[in-house]
């Protein structure tokens, strides 16, 4: 049996690599049966180095398809997800969303927490021209028609920020951040705003991931004195930077910590003690007081545990199926394709925990950036909240290059 | 000025963590020759109990340690008897047998306890920090560094001051003429290798409130603790105190000169040249096999 499935799935990349496009597309863009079910499929890691947080985005996004299958599915067809856990290995991820959107036949794809698995998805979904429904912030200075990008890019998660920290704290950035692609994009867009509106970066430092002793850095910044903290630091990096940052006694009403990444989950880990009083910029914070809100919390929290929390992943892992749906019902049954659900989910507005959000045609979400205090108690109180919903510009450190309708174009 | 002072004491205090890991894998490999791969998990095993005493029983750090040791101990002694004990002649099966351990371990953790990081606190008479003029010293890390310095000398007692040592040492100088003279040698190694992962599991403890207590975090340990083992010279105590001393120094000097990432490149490339010219580390045992 096993020994089918590979050969089978070993057949299929064979013709996939041999046969020129026209025929591939002629096979994905085959409609779906009318009247049976719509399979969609699932690729979150639930083992592995970063299944700690991507199972949260499983679990939201499976929550959101049996909502929607026990309030009687789209257009009277039920949701039929197909999970496939590809153990936080990218390799994995190509392999099984192939898998998914050639044998499963899925019309979209939710999945993915990081660049790397997002990255290596990206030639399989744009190869198969179907749907990959990724729920995380990220750097930006991507652009494909064939993923629908539910988080912040950094202009979303930093226009505000920046001048916001510069006037309440001070010019003075502190850059601390890991090793990789995501730190240094967002570390490259706070210095264009650092440069237009005054402030100036004292010192930018990357650590290698799962860095878990920060005694030096913190010396450095004990010496330099900066006035913003601003961090990149991702997962059990950013508990230990936490950690020993209060143990150090560093007062967050002088250096502020300000993150990109802390969320509900990190500062459960941290504690609410030693995370109080620092700041995180994201769309979405667990205490954020909409009706849609109360009621994915609630729901979440009675389907998996009172001590779990929700955070700005979950969030969009939650609301892109709500996306898909909406999407799916503008569409003709009879013609349900990866394309016209795409199409269709173009300008597309939905009441999301976070806000109403809109699907710009770059494919990206306009969102809702606010800037939270972290309390405690673990929570977050909300101090800004962006007046009007932000476009997401992919390419907002790039000069001359935009992500639009029709892919990036470049001046 | 300061800035070197501070990072002289943040060295200190990495090299303290890294002799508290180090210490029972010193003992394990270099006294019985085993590869412990599942040590880093050991230390992981260390900190969940911690976690799970301060949470469900309400055992702060302190006095949960002599309960950690015990518990981990435990858990050594079980995998000594029944996978390490069968393979002491096949020592590179030993490396596949306790790696699998190791995995098998980690996912026991995810599987019963969860993946995600957990939340331990550090003991309250040891928050806070002792300033010295521009020397700022964090508390629990002065602690950690002394109980390390204790650890090591009780460790160095029981290895050369009782008789439970003078046998080990016996066994490990000629396994068989010992045996001869009624060393029971399998005892002996039992009771050894629980030792080392009971030491494991009380740096697990002591590193807890620092760093972020997951199923993983004892990977990127054992290999520190193998790199300190290693430059410090198979089975010499002192070696590997000194080691952890010189490597953690290192790291903390190198990381301020130019940054982490390229630090931790420094101390690496350091390690490989070293290893070059002294093969058997710094302080290598002679004794005769």
């Amino acid at each position: 049996m096993k020994r089918r499935d590979f050969l089978g799935g070993m057949g299929a990349v064979g013709t996939a690599g041999m046969l020129s496009t026209p025929a591939l597309l002629a096979s994905s863009g085959r409609a779906l049966a009318q009247g049976a079910d719509i399979p969609v499929g699932l690729l979150f890691s639930l083992t592995g180095a970063v299944a700690v947080v991507e199972s949260t985005l499983h679990d939201a996004a499976l929550m959101a398809i049996e909502e929607i299958n026990a309030s009687g599915g789209i257009h009277g067809r039920q949701l039929r997800p197909i999970i496939e856990d590809p153990a936080s290995d990218p390799a994995t991820y190509a392999n099984r969303a192939r898998r998914l959107m050639i044998r499963d036949k899925c019309v979209s794809v939710f999945g993915s927490y990081t660049s790397a698995s997002r990255q290596a998805v990206l030639p399989v979904t744009e190869q198969r021209n179907n749907l990959y429904w990724y729920p995380t912030l990220y750097e930006g200075r991507e652009c494909s028609r064939n993923v629908m990008y539910g988080g912040a890019v950094p202009n979303q998660q930093q226009d505000d920020l920046i001048p916001w920290a510069i006037e309440n704290f001070g010019p003075r950035f502190f850059m601390i951040g890991n090793n990789y692609v995501y730190p240094k994009e967002e570390n490259n867009y706070c210095k264009t705003l650092l440069a237009k509106y005054g402030g100036e970066v004292v010192n930018e430092e990357y650590v290698p991931l799962g860095h878990s002793d920060f005694s030096s850095v913190i010396n450095r910044i004990r010496a330099e004195k900066p006035d913003v903290i601003f961090a990149t630091v991702v997962g059990d990096s950013d508990v230990a930077f936490a950690r020993q940052y209060h143990a150090a006694e560093l007062d967050p009403s002088q250096m502020p910590v300000v993150s990109l990444t802390r969320s509900e989950v990190e500062v459960k880990a941290i504690g609410g003690e030693a995370a109080a009083g620092h700041f995180s910029s994201a769309p979405y914070f667990m205490g954020h007081g909409t009706p849609e809100n109360e009621k994915f919390v609630e729901a979440y929290k009675s389907r998996y545990g009172g001590d779990q929390v929700t955070h700005f992943v979950s969030e969009a892992a939650y609301f892109q199926v709500y996306q898909f749906k909406a999407a799916l019902e503008k569409v003709d049954p009879a013609n349900i394709t990866p394309q016209t659900i795409r199409d269709a989910a173009v300008g597309l507005t939905l009441n999301a925990p976070q806000g109403e959000v809109l699907i710009d045609e770059n494919l990206h979400t306009h969102l809702w950036p606010k800037i939270g205090q972290w309390k405690t108690d673990g929570q977050a109180e909300v101090l800004v909240e962006s007046k009007e919903r932000i476009a997401p510009r992919p390419y907002a450190a790039y000069e001359g290059q935009t992500c639009t309708g029709e892919g990036l174009v470049k001046a | 000025m300061d800035v070197i002072a501070n990072q002289l004491f943040a060295g200190l205090s990495m090299a303290s963590i890294l002799l508290m890991i180090a210490l029972g894998l010193a003992i394990i490999y270099g006294a019985m020759g085993v590869i412990n791969l599942a040590h880093g998990e050991f230390v992981m095993l260390g900190a969940y109990v911690t976690w799970a005493l301060q949470t469900h029983v309400g055992i702060g750090i302190l006095p949960a340690l002599p309960i950690v040791f015990i518990a981990v101990a435990l858990v050594g002694l079980i995998v000594e008897k029944a996978v390490v004990q069968k393979l002491y002649h096949r020592p590179l099966d030993t490396i596949l047998a306790t790696w699998g351990i190791g995995i098998i371990l980690q996912q026991l953790v995810r599987l019963g306890i969860g993946a995600e990081s957990r939340f331990v606190k550090g003991p309250e008479i040891l928050s806070g920090n002792t300033e010295i003029g521009p020397l700022i010293m964090s508390n629990y890390r002065i602690f950690v560094i002394f109980f390390s310095i204790a650890v090591l000398f009780v460790t160095w007692r029981l290895m050369t001051r009782t008789e439970f040592g003078m046998k080990l040492r016996a066994v490990i100088q000629n396994r068989d003429i010992s045996e001869c003279y009624g060393i029971e040698s399998k005892r002996i190694f039992s009771i050894t290798f629980a030792y080392g992962a009971g030491l494991a599991g009380i740096a697990g403890a002591l590193i807890t409130p620092l760093f972020s207590t997951i199923p993983t975090m004892g990977t990127g340990l054992v290999v520190d603790a193998f790199l300190v083992v290693i430059v410090g010279g198979l089975g010499s105590l002192v070696g590997s105190a000194v080691a952890a001393a010189l490597i953690g120094e290192a790291t903390a000097l190198f990381s301020i000169v130019i940054n982490d990432t390229l630090g931790r490149i420094a101390v690496l490339a350091g390690i490989i040249l070293l290893i070059r010219f002294r093969p058997r580390g710094l302080f290598p045992t002679e004794t005769r096999r």
